[in-house]
């Protein structure tokens, strides 16, 4: 394992992403990409008393699912890497509590999939881990009470307004394939902080799209001097 | 466009964002707060019809529209209405029962004391804090010097 370029970690091996679960909200399970998520709910609750137990719920379930889906014992996980959006992150740390998995909690916002993913394959790639399960969960109802303003307020949101998902996603990724065809982490390419001054809140896109302009245009820049096509 | 500086960025952004349809929402908001004021006069002069005096009658106002909002809110018909209306039912006296009573219903999960009781102002506290501070300011200054 060794870094290339400015910000490129190549990996000795490439760990294989074996399984995936996603556990979806309502408004999730009317978009276009409904076809795709294991399982669509239809309350935001999901039977518990508060948003935080739901979302709790929600990725314990996930990862529960998950595990069973791709046919590895429980015992033959050796970590997990997960976060969200709330204080100490109280979703993941609550909701895998039960797993009995060594747990490494992970913030990184909405970067806190990928980050939890770039760090696990790392451990497989160095032979610390055989097989790791990356997760994370957001709820919007839990996302706006904390971080704007309460559900029953009668405000309006501007059109610009960005709406947190209500779901879990999660990987497991293993050293080996299990003769299944699964992709592999090859590469890790983290990205750097950019602020652009931005100040609304509920205007997400345009704090990523600054950041997420500048590692697009570094990251294939390099590989389009690469491939002597610039 | 080329984007060199924050500013430029930011410029870009407001370029690129969809506007608030301003003409509609004024529209909407204005006669929402025009229905909720006329509401409170038909209060009003009924309650002057029955024989009260003038700041009675205010103030079962301001109790009858408290009260209204604050069950709608309850019943989760407040914060739709407030969707549509914006300021209109926000800036009369309906906006601030719904702003203490939203935060109750959200934090209530979190118990009644630290919960309700502690999160009830987090909306609707700055405006007492800072408007009983400006009527204090100003009472101090009408007392001393008119």
């Amino acid at each position: 394992m060794k870094k290339i370029g400015l910000q490129t970690i190549k990996l000795d091996t490439s760990p294989y992403i074996l399984e995936t679960s996603s556990i979806v909200g309502p408004k999730e399970s009317q978009g276009p990409l409904a076809k795709y998520f294991d399982q669509c709910l239809e309350d935001e609750f999901w039977g518990e008393k508060s948003w935080e137990k739901a979302e709790s719920k929600i990725i314990k379930e996930n990862v529960n699912s998950l595990v069973a889906k791709s046919g590895i014992a429980n015992t033959d996980i050796d970590y997990c890497f997960a976060g969200d959006l709330l204080n100490q992150c109280i979703s993941s740390s609550f909701g895998l509590r039960e797993t009995n998995i060594p747990f490494f909690g992970v913030f990184g916002a909405c970067s806190t999939f990928v980050e939890s993913m770039c760090l696990g394959s790392i451990f497989i790639s160095s032979n610390a881990a055989n097989n790791v399960i990356c997760a994370t969960s957001s709820h919007f109802c839990s996302a706006e009470k904390q971080f704007r303003f309460p559900l029953e307020l009668g405000n309006q949101r501007p059109q610009s307004a960005q709406w947190t998902v209500t779901g879990s996603g999660a990987v497991i990724l293993s050293n080996s394939n299990l003769n299944r065809d699964c992709p592999q982490i090859t590469y890790i390419t983290p990205g750097k902080i950019v602020d652009m001054g931005v100040k609304d809140a509920n205007n997400m896109r345009c704090c990523y799209g600054s950041s997420c302009f500048r590692y697009f245009n570094n990251t294939f820049k390099r590989y389009w001097q690469k491939a002597k096509l610039l | 466009m080329k984007i060199n500086t924050k500013k430029d960025y930011l410029d870009y952004v407001d370029k690129k964002s969809p506007n608030s349809p301003i003409l509609k929402n004024c529209f909407n908001a204005f006669w929402v707060g025009g229905l909720i004021c006329t509401i409170g006069q038909i209060i009003f002069d009924f309650c002057e019809y029955k024989g009260f005096d003038y700041t009675s009658c205010s103030t079962i106002v301001s109790i009858t529209l408290i009260g209204i909002s604050a069950f709608l809110t309850g019943l989760n018909i407040f914060n739709k209405i407030g969707k549509f209306a914006g300021a209109g039912s926000l800036v009369p006296i309906t906006g601030f029962a719904n702003s203490i009573v939203s935060p109750a219903i959200e934090y209530k999960s979190e118990g009644y004391v630290m919960g309700v009781g502690g999160k009830m102002f987090t909306v609707a506290g700055p405006v007492l804090v800072y408007g009983i501070s400006a009527s204090v300011i100003v009472g101090i200054i009408a007392t001393f010097f008119v």
